[in-house]
């Protein structure tokens, strides 16, 4: 089973083999034009990122020069005003919030259907979970769009009105009126169905790397389950599992359509999660792009490219993590 | 050996996939789509007297979704008359129908407000010889509807729309509404105000007919964006109509086609009227009778009044422009523009609008119309 | 649903009182009516909730009775195990719900006529209709979209395992790395502005193809790359040692090898693009009519074709959209299937 994204395997010896060419043999033609070519496309590569950049940071400047307030931390969207306005501290606290929400929910829920799999469930039922898992992380996002506004955010007036009930006095938990429940906490909890398979992948996939005899000799110190789970799997998997988690995470902020369907936004901060409101990123991009004046266009770009770098950050940190644990795994490879 | 064989296979396998696909394109391909016989119990036009003329191939257009339904009927009915010619209109929002043809992307482009002075300087690089004009083409009742249960026949004015529009009435049974409603029994219900989350001509006629009726209540500039504070937002017309039906105490403003499509029922309006006016495609024209061309030369904008007191004439109330240019328009699209503009401002072409919950245009501004399509160039 | 196989000769303490095996499921069975009943009595209607009480009551009792029976430590076991279990549960639920609202209300659309017309002339309020020339316009994109991004990405790979040292390497795995950060919608942004705005091509399949390929490639990198790298080393040595030139050995030996893995990563990619929704909306413009040519003129999509059908809102068209995300699904499921298919079938032969 291997997941295309980004948990590697511990790589085999990756040693190269050293082309001959410290002993001057004939470079043929054939090698010159192959390698020639796999370099090519590697520039190619390179190019189209370093023109998606420049573009993006051309127009995001455009934008930003003719800003007149503070792009960081004005919260309304009015680049259509006559001085321009924008800003963008409402979309980077509801984009923050939601992943923030969706974490907190899938990450354990992940890690428990992972140890489900791989050391608690039936053998003849883990295969198939296992493959099922996989399969649900290719869902199409629009699918779970379409499946969050139609029947999710009905079946959460109940799960709201008992927060608000009994939680409301936690501030973050106080529903200001009976509206749908199309808020900023739907938003994280549809986020966190959407990252729990691949988080779970990923995570079910650290777990079996756990080398057998770790967990073999815990057992036979006569642990029960749980203590040999929480003493030999858990401390082994846990870089394999923050990383799994930072990829859910980049998953969450980037979110566009299944957050456009589902949120009822507006340029307001509230604490009150239940409340609809709030925005996204992404969302911001894709319900007002097509609709905005040039600047309004440039604006929104600008924005894109907090989130490209915030995304950015999420990656490289997980991408670190993993690294890191291949040194210290390594011997296990 | 081994090797070469699985490559070959893995070679071959893609090779059926790719060849699947192609024969999946080439075979299927079912058009007669149109064959309404399944599902062409709605106005299929009786046989027409559209004139194709030169019409043919492909014309993409979007715009203002207030005017969807509208352009869904009349091209239908186009294309059953002119075969060979496709039109695309894609209910995109007024501002992305101006900025796509501003772009030269589209052939014209349909929006609830005409071109701003900027805009139309900026249609002479489109159109070369030409600039942009604006040719009124359906006008519409905008409803406020919405969804309260035990109540269906509910009366407000500019003020109490303005204000709970702007969140400063949160309940249904608050003395303002109850004034106006002697006799209905008002439920306690919160209210829920949606507005569009994306930019609208429609929230920008809102906007411009409270400031214009109620401006003590109503201190926001009309604006393509909401202005004001507080509701809940969906996209789209259809996107707040949808939220409307589906929640209790909820009110929202759409084109009338849209409670038409939705079965939701819409405020009646009262105006100083002798009586309080219900949405309707006739009420809706009686209102936009009263506008003024405004527009010079060839450019057909109108002015509309918001603050009638006509006896039957509602006056929330939005016209929807199909922008083209004067001349310069592109030689391969100006025959299937002319000929598709010409049905649409036709007896014929007006007449299917109020089916759809659509107001005709008044005589005189559509003579005006009809007048002017033949002359683009 | 119940036998938490609770292997008994782990315990240490052989002579320790143990809950007989029915025991989870009796308390799962009780919390479970016992929830209902506290939500049956306190008016509440909502099943989330329901089902939330029970997985809280289930936790709690299996503690409070293992803890009495069998000590704290066995205790601790069993609720672990309940919580896994909760997890695992809490989880199916939502998904299963996806599913089986997908597949249920896509069900009652999706016949030989939705699948072979397309929308022309369909009114919104109409029923009817079909998603052929989104399926069409999604097929041909998503093709064109591998013809760019596959050979470019499977290069890059060669390039960086067989071939790639010093900065450039460094920089182009660095970048594909950033490349698979870019949102989706960033890289519909840009195609954009630079093919329709600067260039001046109008809107086509093409366009969005384009956007789908940028997206597509770094995937394509990243998981080309593993494979080639499980390629061990000694087939390598072996191919040169009898004087086969290099770009041979990768040509005949090297990629051979990993074809099966490289065609999954390839496919998977695929499905993953097939998807997308937000480029797509900014470059295809839309369209209700077939369009066989994906270079000119509008196209529509799949994802596209639910989006706007959920937009528009009217019930016949919401049937449309649970109709057309059953094809999207089933269409990328299928992708899926195939490729896992070929990853059993082809597994690396690397020894390891």
């Amino acid at each position: 089973m291997n997941t295309t994204t980004t948990q590697s395997p511990p790589p085999p010896p990756t040693d190269r083999i050293e082309p001959s060419s410290s002993q001057k043999t004939v470079v043929r033609p054939g090698d010159r034009i192959f390698s020639g070519l796999s370099k090519g496309s590697g520039i190619a590569l390179l190019a189209i990122m370093a023109a998606i950049a420049t573009f993006l940071a051309y127009r995001a400047a455009l934008a930003l020069s003719e800003n007149k307030a503070n792009f960081l931390t004005y919260e309304e969207w009015l680049p259509q005003n006559t001085p321009p306005m924008f800003g963008i501290a409402t979309l980077a606290f509801g984009t923050v919030v939601s992943s923030v929400i969706a974490m907190v929910l899938a990450v354990p829920v992940a890690i428990g259907i992972a140890l489900f799999i791989s050391h608690y469930a039936p053998r003849k039922l883990a295969a198939p979970l296992a493959y099922l898992v996989d399969l649900l992380a290719a869902v199409p996002s629009i699918v779970y769009g379409l499946w969050g506004a139609l029947i999710l955010v009905p079946h959460l007036d109940g799960l709201n009105k008992w927060l608000d009930e009994y939680l409301g006095w936690t501030y973050i938990f106080d529903k200001s009126g009976t509206g749908p429940a199309r808020s900023l906490f739907t938003v994280g909890i549809l986020l966190a169905i959407m990252i729990l398979p691949i988080i779970t992948n990923v995570t079910r996939e650290v777990f079996l790397q756990v080398p057998r005899m770790h967990e073999e000799a815990a057992l036979a110190l006569g642990a029960t389950r749980w203590e040999t789970i929480r003493m030999s799997v858990l401390p082994f998997a846990r870089s394999g599992i923050i990383s799994a988690s930072m990829l859910g995470l980049g998953r969450a902020l980037g979110e566009t359509m299944a957050v456009a369907t589902v949120l009822s936004s507006n340029f307001i901060i509230s604490g009150h999660l239940l409340d609809p409101g709030g925005g996204t990123f992404a969302q911001n991009i894709a319900s007002k792009f097509k609709e905005a004046t040039p600047l309004g266009q440039d604006a929104l770009i600008a924005s894109g490219l907090v989130l490209f770098v915030i995304t950015l950050l999420v990656n490289g940190a997980a991408r670190y993590i993993i690294g890191r644990r291949k040194e210290y795994s390594g011997a296990n490879a | 050996m081994k090797l070469q064989r699985n490559r070959l296979r893995a070679l071959s396998l893609g090779a059926v996939a790719v060849t699947g696909a192609l024969v999946l394109t080439a075979c299927g391909s079912d058009d007669n789509s149109a064959d309404g016989n399944d599902s062409g119990k709605t106005d299929s036009a009786a046989p027409s007297n559209i004139k194709c003329e030169d019409a043919k191939g492909q014309l993409l257009a979007s715009g203002s979704s207030a005017q969807d339904n509208a352009m869904q009927a009349w091209v239908k009915a186009f294309q059953e008359a002119c075969s060979g010619v496709e039109i695309n209109y894609s209910p995109d929002g007024s501002g992305a129908g101006i900025t796509k043809w501003l772009q030269g992307t589209t052939a014209f482009a349909g929006s609830d407000s005409a071109l701003d002075e900027a805009e139309t300087a900026d249609s002479k690089k489109v159109c070369k010889t030409g600039q942009g004009i604006n040719l009124p083409m359906v006008g519409g009742p905008v409803a406020i509807g919405y969804n309260l249960s035990g109540v269906d026949n509910l009366v407000l004015d500019a003020d109490t729309i303005a204000k709970i529009f702007d969140s400063k009435i949160k309940k249904w049974n608050d003395p303002a509404i109850a004034k106006l409603n002697p006799g209905v029994k008002l439920p306690a219900t919160e209210i829920q105000a949606f507005h569009r989350s994306d930019e609208s001509g429609t929230t920008q006629n809102l906007g411009k007919y409270l400031q214009a009726a109620a401006p003590k209540s109503w201190k926001y500039e009309p604006d393509k964006a909401w202005a004001a504070e507080g509701g809940q937002s969906a996209s789209g017309s259809s996107g707040v109509a949808s939220q409307v039906k589906n929640t209790d105490g909820a009110i929202g403003y759409f084109e009338l086609s849209y409670a038409k499509s939705n079965n939701i029922p819409a405020v009646k309006v009262e105006t100083g009227a002798s009586q309080p006016v219900e949405a309707t495609t006739d009420t809706a024209s009686a209102g936009i009778a009263a506008a003024k061309v405004v527009g010079t030369g060839k450019d057909l904008s109108l002015e509309l009044d918001y603050n009638t007191k006509a006896d039957g004439a509602y006056p929330i109330i939005l016209v929807t422009y199909e922008i083209v240019c004067d001349k310069g328009n592109k030689a391969d699209a100006l025959p299937t523009i002319k000929s598709f503009l010409n049905y649409t401002a036709s007896e014929e072409g007006q007449k299917i609008l109020s089916d759809a919950g659509y107001a005709p245009l008044p005589d005189e501004i559509a003579t005006k119309v009809r007048e002017i399509v033949p002359t683009l160039a | 649903m119940s036998q938490t196989t609770v292997v008994s000769d782990r315990s240490p303490v052989f002579s320790s009182a143990r809950l007989p095996r029915w025991a989870p499921a009796v308390i799962a069975v009780a919390s479970v009516v016992l929830s209902i009943g506290i939500s049956l009595a306190a008016g509440w209607e909502s099943r989330v909730q329901w089902g939330l009480i029970a997985a809280l009551l289930f936790v709690i009792g299996t503690y409070a009775v293992t803890a009495r029976i069998e000590g704290p430590r066995q205790a601790k076991d069993r609720v672990a195990t309940s919580l896994v279990w909760v997890c695992f549960i809490l989880a199916v639920v939502p998904l299963l719900s996806l599913a089986w609202t997908t597949i249920s209300n896509g069900a009652q659309v999706v016949d030989g006529y939705f699948l072979s017309h397309s929308m022309n002339g369909v009114l919104n309020s109409d029923p009817g209709g079909g998603v052929y020339h989104a399926l069409l316009g999604t097929i041909e994109q998503v093709l064109i979209a591998t013809v760019i991004a596959a050979p470019i990405g499977l290069l890059t790979a060669v390039y960086l395992v067989e071939y790639g040292k010093g900065a450039l390497a460094r920089a182009v795995t660095f970048f594909v790395d950033v490349m698979t950060g870019i949102p989706s919608i960033v890289a519909g942004l840009f195609v954009l502005s630079f093919w329709i705005l600067i260039l001046g091509f109008s809107f086509s399949g093409f366009a969005g193809s384009m956007a789908l390929a940028i997206l597509m490639m770094p995937v394509v990198v990243r998981s080309t790359e593993e494979m080639l790298k499980l390629v061990p080393n000694e087939l390598r040595e072996a191919s040169l040692a009898l004087g086969v030139p290099k770009w041979k050995t990768i040509m005949k030996i090297v990629i051979p090898t990993a074809i099966g893995g490289i065609t999954t990563g390839v496919m998977l990619a695929v499905a993953r693009i097939t998807g997308e929704t937000a480029p797509v909306l900014l470059l295809v413009f839309g369209s209700k009519i077939i369009n066989n040519n994906p270079f000119e003129g509008a196209q529509s999509s799949l994802p596209l074709y639910v989006y706007q059908e959920y937009a528009i809102g009217t019930e016949q068209s919401i049937d449309r959209a649970w109709g057309a995300a059953l094809t999207l699904i089933a269409f990328v499921m299928i992708l899926n299937l195939v490729a896992r298919g070929i990853a059993r079938w082809k597994a690396p032969k690397t020894g390891r």
